[in-house]
């Protein structure tokens, strides 16, 4: 398989879930407003913060406001992780290896595509906002369903598993990180009833909330949140499983040695780790470690499979016969 | 109204399905006795039923833009045949395969000993003035001696039924994807044709690239690495290169993902690692092939690629350089280097071609603007044309100052009233003028495609069939005499 198709696939599918986990989260913090006393809300500045872009946000917007802030997350195309940039890049890498994808999955994608656009003002509104990002989640879920459906599971295959794996990683670190470090620092009397509401929303915005009820059986507190979001090996989106799933995919592929050393550290790192116990700055420098794992494994992916080269410009290509 | 051939009007044009009012040829007969039965609305369903086919496999082209980015749009498709009886496409064939061969003695002598210079027969000034002559590629020789891998002719037939050559397209012709998908849309939409008629298939056309392209294969493996090199998803014929590597079973690749080491091989980057390339079909100009050898500002090619070329380690196809033999002035020599490589008579006539650097010629040139088409010798597409009699006094005296100031840039051609075919225009039929590209296949043998892309021009009147300027395309039958 060639590097660049590889590399498309890969980040095709690494766009498409920051697209969703984009959605998830505005809905989620849409829900949590709703729930905390006025005067500790958090408004919508954390989202920002997640996203990783405040300062690309404060050259652009005055003000953190509602407006403002889902006007960037959602349809600002200068934005690289809004979600309308998401599905772009998304369909610009999967539109170079149409042939490697099943055709349906294609078209789904154009479509999902062209349902962000042309749907963009209802977000702005809190009454359409719920039914445009639900649109956006179920739709990826259906692109991966499609993709999980009816593709050979080949090594393109693996790329995409990848690519999505490594991106649902980030997010559940950065949502962690900016979560409880941004909304309720301190756990001050006046605060604890809403504790349970702030990592209730946490697990939800990772769908997390059932299977937590499920597989821990406890009140939410913050110990068990936090042990289970980053080291549950079953749920999907925690940030163990997505590293072991890295981890699997590459076995499949060859001259993976290298590239699988950096995941199986990182294994390790989660394995060994306590979150459970880490008080706030030292749960801060802990996720800082994972992430730097994460850059190291997309970087050995990349200089063992994709290539470094630039793409011509579109002028160039245009002129030929 | 429904497809009457009485009212059809032939006068004055050859027609390739109609000798007269209510008469077809015999080739066609059946076709049109069919058409003839269809009702309004079976028309309508059928035109509609093709346009879904077309829509479904993706039969696009591509127009880039600045501003609005890139846009797919699908070629029009006239779902009357064009019927050519396999008798006389046998003419043709021979005279293509004549022509071809000797194009590439041509060309393989320009590069080395340039024999037909020295022996007067080709000036060498007009060689010396070629833009696409490459002296880069001075002293190599590919393999089987082969430059023009594929070569698309253009034909066109005049009003008296003489088929003539109107130009070789040497360097990147496209158009054959369009061929291939026109007779697949053409079985869904009309099966029962298919069943009662004896058609030439003409599917065979990757196959026959595949294996030509393996045949010149710079080293003996038993399955070389073809790859097709593609300028990228915003070129107007990305869906044709995507869908010739797709039916060869080839790597679509673009430059960047070749690469030519130190041993003078190119690789591909694949995620098992470097693999070598043996044969390439380039669909990218030769200036911009190798930012080492031409045009330094390309990022569409590969660096080094000409340097593993010419230490044949490598195969180009089409070879660098072979445009060459596909300049238009250049062209008004084919008939005599057929002579001179083959010691044979044509066999496909070329349209009679004024040269303006002959003062004599480009006397009667000037004095004729009005009744001659005047061409630019490297331009294609259509563009940079001046068709006389249709043309203004002014514009005729801007081609005069034109051909003045860079005679050898120009050459001018009677107007050749180009044949017509019926083509549907709302539920009845109308004539439209029609040209035709076959293409020719060299390496180990010859393979011209059975018939090949017939381009129709839709507008009323109109001859100009490129896509970029109103053209649609038809599919071509050649279909045995005879055999119903």
């Amino acid at each position: 398989m060639l590097s660049r198709v590889a590399e498309n696939l890969y980040w095709a599918a690494r766009y498409l879930e920051r697209s969703e986990n984009t959605a998830r989260m505005i809905n989620v913090n849409a829900n949590l407003l709703l729930d905390l006393p006025r005067n500790v809300r958090p408004g919508w500045a954390p989202l920002v913060d997640i996203s990783g872009n405040h300062e690309l946000f404060r050259q652009q917007y005055t003000d953190s406001d509602e407006r403002s802030v889902l006007k960037f997350m959602v349809g600002d195309t200068a934005n690289p992780s809004s979600i309308l940039t998401s599905l772009a890049r998304t369909r610009e890498n999967a539109r170079t290896v149409r042939d490697y994808i099943p055709r349906e999955a294609w078209e789904q994608i154009n479509e999902l595509h062209f349902f962000a656009k042309s749907n963009l003002t209802s977000v702005l509104g809190q009454k359409r906002r719920y039914e445009y990002l639900r649109g956006i989640i179920l739709g990826v879920q259906q692109i991966t369903g499609l993709l999980a459906g009816t593709m050979s599971q080949d090594e393109g295959y693996q790329f995409l598993r990848m690519g999505r794996n490594l991106e649902r990683a980030d997010m559940t670190a950065r949502i962690i990180d900016v979560r409880s470090a941004n909304l309720l620092p301190d756990s001050s009397p006046e605060l604890t009833p809403f504790q349970n509401i702030q990592w209730m929303s946490v697990l939800k915005s990772l769908s997390g909330y059932q299977m937590y009820r499920r597989s821990v059986q406890t009140r939410i507190a913050r110990p068990e949140v936090l042990r289970f979001l980053f080291k549950e090996r079953l749920f999907p989106r925690a940030f163990y499983h997505c590293v072991a799933e890295v981890g699997s995919c590459m076995r499949s592929l060859p001259r993976h040695e290298a590239a699988l050393a950096h995941v199986e550290r990182l294994q390790n790192i989660v394995i060994e780790s306590e979150p459970e116990n880490m008080k706030q700055a030292s749960l801060h420098e802990f996720i800082d470690v994972l992430e730097l794992g994460l850059i190291d494994i997309n970087a050995a992916i990349s200089q063992t499979y994709f290539l470094a080269a630039e793409a011509a410009p579109p002028e160039q290509k245009a002129q030929q016969a | 109204m429904a497809i009457r051939w009485g009212s059809y009007k032939v006068k004055g044009y050859y027609d390739e399905l109609i000798r007269a009012a209510g008469k077809p040829r015999p080739a066609a007969a059946h076709v049109c006795d069919y058409l003839r039965t269809l009702t309004d609305r079976e028309i309508d369903e059928r035109r509609q039923a093709a346009d879904v086919a077309m829509r479904v496999m993706g039969v696009t082209f591509t127009v880039y833009s600045e501003e609005g980015g890139s846009i797919d749009r699908a070629w029009p498709f006239d779902i009357i045949p064009r019927v050519i009886p396999g008798e006389e496409w046998q003419r043709v064939e021979a005279g293509l395969r004549q022509r071809v061969k000797a194009l590439n003695l041509f060309i393989d002598d320009l590069y080395h000993e340039q024999k037909i210079v020295k022996d007067g027969v080709f000036p060498r000034e007009i060689l010396a003035s070629s833009k696409n002559y490459r002296p880069q590629c001075e002293g190599v020789s590919p393999p089987r001696g082969v430059w023009a891998h594929i070569c698309g002719s253009d034909l066109i037939r005049d009003k008296d039924g003489t088929i003539y050559v109107l130009e070789d397209n040497l360097r990147v012709p496209s158009g054959v994807s369009y061929m291939l998908e026109n007779r697949l849309v053409m079985k869904r939409v009309f099966p029962e044709l298919f069943e009662e008629h004896s058609i030439r298939p003409v599917d065979d056309y990757p196959s026959q690239l595949y294996d030509m392209l393996c045949s010149v294969a710079p080293r003996s493996v038993a399955r070389p690495e073809v790859v097709v090199l593609t300028p990228g998803i915003y070129n107007s014929a990305y869906f044709e290169h995507a869908y010739l590597a797709q039916q060869m079973g080839a790597e679509l690749v673009e430059g960047r993902d070749l690469v030519v080491e130190s041993d003078d091989c190119v690789y591909m980057r694949t995620v098992e690692g470097l693999t070598r390339v043996d044969v390439i079909y380039r669909r990218i100009d030769d200036l911009f092939l190798d930012p080492e050898a031409f045009n330094p500002d390309s990022q569409l090619g590969v660096r080094g690629l000409m340097r593993a070329w010419k230490a044949g380690k490598v195969t180009l196809a089409n070879a660098p350089g072979a445009g060459v033999a596909d300049d238009k002035v250049v062209y008004a020599y084919v008939p005599k280097a057929i002579k001179y490589y083959l010691g044979e008579e044509p066999l496909l006539q070329n349209v009679p071609t004024y040269l303006c650097t002959d003062a004599k010629e480009r006397e009667h040139v000037l004095a004729n603007l009005d009744k001659l088409v005047v061409k630019p010798a490297n331009e294609s597409g259509g563009y940079g044309m001046l068709i006389g009699p249709h043309a203004s006094a002014k514009e005729r005296e801007e081609f005069a100052r034109l051909i003045r100031k860079d005679p050898r840039n120009y050459i001018a051609q009677p107007l050749v009233t180009l044949s017509t075919t019926p083509t549907l225009v709302e539920t009845h039929v109308e004539p439209r003028h029609v040209d035709l590209r076959p293409f020719i296949l060299s390496g180990e043998s010859t393979y011209v495609t059975t018939g090949g892309l017939t381009r129709v021009a839709l507008r009323k009147g109109s001859t100009v069939v490129n896509s970029s300027q109103g053209g649609g395309s038809k599919d071509t039958w050649i279909v045995d005499e005879g055999s119903p």
